[in-house]
């Protein structure tokens, strides 16, 4: 890596204001094939756009043509990768928050995406509408009710074993009967999957891709923070391999949430309108997801997807602020302190990688949820790179791990409490019986306003799928452009429309979604690797602006 | 009659501008105007440049070489958007206003049937703006 100030610099000037701009023969763009299909046109990276379209297509294809087989393939595949590498998913994890964490309080922080003189692109409030409503805003509506009732419950029921092993899936060494002791465990063992970790894992694949574009002016692809590593070698078949893999891991992980996101807002309308559970329904909701994202793809960044994510984040906000000022404040108030204690307390020993006895609850819920956030990191991470110009690193650090994390425990602790609370004090078990799609609903039901606000959740369920499917269409766009972000319109709107496609024809065959989803989350194993790797490379990448400034 | 021509360029398809290029030297030197070739780029790396500094460098450079080239007065503007395709319109609607502009001379495409869907550029800008537009099929 050759570093170029901008005093001496003839050839490239630097960003805005001093940052050392990476030089390399390579021009972007250069690999890509223009042209026109009738009237549309399109700019596309050769080979990375036809090779992730075929190889996802040859996927759906072998799926449905030998479904027995694929998803006996698959799930062995997704339980070798959870249970067979949950320590090196634990403990790669923990590099990430403690990474972090460090870029935090080193001179590193000082460093600002775009140079030293970039403005920030986004406003706080955009900033963040966006950063939850492409990576975590569906998640938090299905599983703040239901992740916080799940591992209380565990706990509540105290551990079993068999042979030495331990059978139950409660967390660490469980609540045996002691409702307060569960009530703490089963929060801190929540946060810690919405909390640090997750957000460390996005922070540090958005944190190397804005680094080396803004800063090093390379292509907004995945590659590109490969380049300390390969040089210019990262242009060739390395490159096209991670870059196809970013893709795949994308489209099938939209594809496949939006394929359960339908059958999961089905039941939410079934309970709500009486609206029958069936696949046309569903192939509707999809088709109508599709369309809206369609239309906020088309209208740009700005004009359709910080719009979208604006709404959405001021809906769940006015929800949020509903659920705690109508159920139990107090309680929630202090249960917030409480679950943030218990999180801290219990971090050590939940985020430890080795030697542990709650096996089913670090591999069926932990390792699950490390493979799950790595695998959709490209495509949250990339989304929030292109959003984040001009923050220092500190900043961007504070906002995208710390202060998401914050929030996510007091959505858990807001959501989960309300549930908890009206099981331990009123009895009323019907949120915790009920199917994940439905224990929003079941625990807003008994609160004032029902109809309302479980309107307001499920417009919140489909809006955040749009979403994601929008942003997540824009990310396999750039990448399939080869970094290009103003490749012509109907490219994205033809990822937008495939993902809607793929997810329908998954859909509608038996198992199909099932054994993708499990494909998909299995690839969180070679994207550790890669996260890993970007590590490195974002220290290389901050040594390099550093030394001259 | 005009004082200020405004020309949008795309410096990655520089071949598909040179009628529309012509044609606003030619207008300025009747009128003895002013050219002004603007700019829309993001300030995430692209294909003409991989920076903004560089992206405003080389249209600035645009400039220069037609206004020595065909001896007519010339200055560049560059406008950085975070995503240039679908901004586009609204920023040169915005730039032809900022520039105070009684001219715009644009290179557009032959309609087809994708016009029904989303209309080009040069139909926005011929809709929208209120100087005079100059639409140069290629």
């Amino acid at each position: 890596m050759t570093d170029q100030t901008p005093e001496t610099s003839d050839g490239i000037p630097s960003p805005d204001g001093a940052a050392h701009i990476i030089e390399t023969e390579y021009e972007i763009g250069q690999d890509n094939v223009e042209g026109s299909v009738g009237p549309l046109g399109f700019d596309i990276h050769n080979p990375v756009f036809a090779i992730s379209g075929l190889a996802i297509v040859a996927f759906v294809f072998y799926t449905l043509a030998l479904p027995e087989q694929a998803g006996s393939i698959f799930s062995w595949l997704f339980s070798t990768v959870t249970k067979g590498f949950d320590w090196f998913f634990l403990g790669a994890a923990n590099i990430f928050v403690i990474f972090c964490l460090f870029l935090i309080v080193t001179p590193f922080g000082n460093v600002r995406l775009g140079g030293t003189e970039a403005e920030p692109d986004y406003s706080y409030i955009g900033w963040f509408a966006m950063l939850f409503a492409a990576g975590m805003g569906i998640g938090l509506m299905f599983y703040g009710v239901s992740e916080p009732l799940s591992h209380f419950a565990s706990s509540m029921g105290g551990t079993a074993a068999e042979d030495g092993v331990r059978t139950d899936w409660a967390p660490l060494g469980a609540a045996g009967g002691d409702e307060a002791a569960a009530v703490r465990l089963g929060m801190a063992a929540t946060i810690f999957h919405w909390g640090l970790h997750p957000w460390a894992i996005y922070a540090v694949v958005a944190l190397a891709l804005a680094l080396f574009s803004y800063n090093k002016g390379l292509p907004l692809t995945i590659r590109s923070a490969f380049y300390p590593i390969f040089g210019d070698a990262v242009w060739g078949w390395v490159g096209h391999v991670i870059d196809i893999l970013a893709v795949f891991a994308t489209l099938f992980g939209l594809a496949t949430s939006l394929g359960f996101g339908a059958t999961q807002a089905n039941a939410g309308l079934n309970e709500l309108f009486g609206i029958a559970v069936s696949s046309t329904t569903e192939v509707i909701l999809i088709s109508a997801i599709t369309a809206i994202a369609l239309v906020s793809v088309m209208r740009g960044l700005d004009g359709g997807v910080k719009v979208l994510s604006e709404i959405n984040m001021g809906l769940a906000f006015l929800l949020l602020i509903f659920v705690l000022l109508v159920g139990p404040t107090v309680f929630l108030l202090s249960l917030f302190w409480d679950s943030l204690l218990a999180y801290l307390q219990f971090l050590p020993a939940l985020s430890n990688p080795v030697g542990r006895e709650d096996v089913n609850f670090m591999q069926g819920w932990t390792s699950f949820y490390w493979a799950w956030w790595i695998s959709w990191s490209p495509f949250v991470g990339m989304f929030i790179a292109r959003v984040s110009r001009g923050r220092t690193v500190r900043e961007f650090i504070t906002c995208v791990l710390l202060i998401p994390s914050l929030v996510c425990v007091l959505w858990m602790s807001v959501f989960g409490g309300t549930a908890m609370f009206q099981v331990i004090s009123d009895g009323y078990t019907a949120a915790q019986e009920a199917d994940l799609p439905v224990k929003l609903f079941k625990m807003l039901d008994v609160m004032p306003l029902a109809g309302i606000t479980s309107l307001v959740g499920i417009v919140l369920v489909i809006v955040f799928f749009v979403t994601s499917s929008d942003s997540g269409s824009l990310v396999i766009d750039t990448i399939t452009a080869g970094g290009k972000v103003d490749a012509p319109v109907p490219q994205r709107a033809f990822w937008c429309i495939f993902e809607g496609a793929v997810a329908i024809v998954l859909l509608l065959s038996a198992g199909g979604l099932q054994s993708l989803q499990s494909m998909v989350i299995s690839t969180g194993l070679p994207f550790t690797v890669v996260l890993l790797v970007m590590c490195y490379a974002i220290l290389r990448g901050l040594m390099s602006e550093r030394k001259n400034t | 009659m005009f004082q200020k021509i405004v020309v949008p360029v795309d410096l990655a398809h520089e071949a598909a501008l040179q009628k529309a290029l012509q044609v606003a030297v030619g207008m300025a030197k009747a009128h003895s105007a002013e050219l002004c070739y603007v700019g829309v780029a993001s300030a995430t790396p692209g294909a003409v440049a991989r920076t903004p500094e560089e992206y405003k460098d080389k249209l600035e450079k645009f400039a220069e070489s037609q206004s020595a080239s065909h001896g007519v007065q010339a200055s560049s503007h560059a406008i950085m958007t975070h995503d240039p395709t679908t901004d586009l319109n609204k920023a040169l609607e915005q730039a032809i206003a900022d520039l105070k502009a009684d001219l715009v001379v644009m290179a557009t495409h032959v309609p087809n049937i994708s016009d029904y869907i989303w209309a080009g550029h040069g139909a926005h800008v011929a809709a929208h703006s209120t100087a005079s537009v100059l639409l140069v099929r290629d």
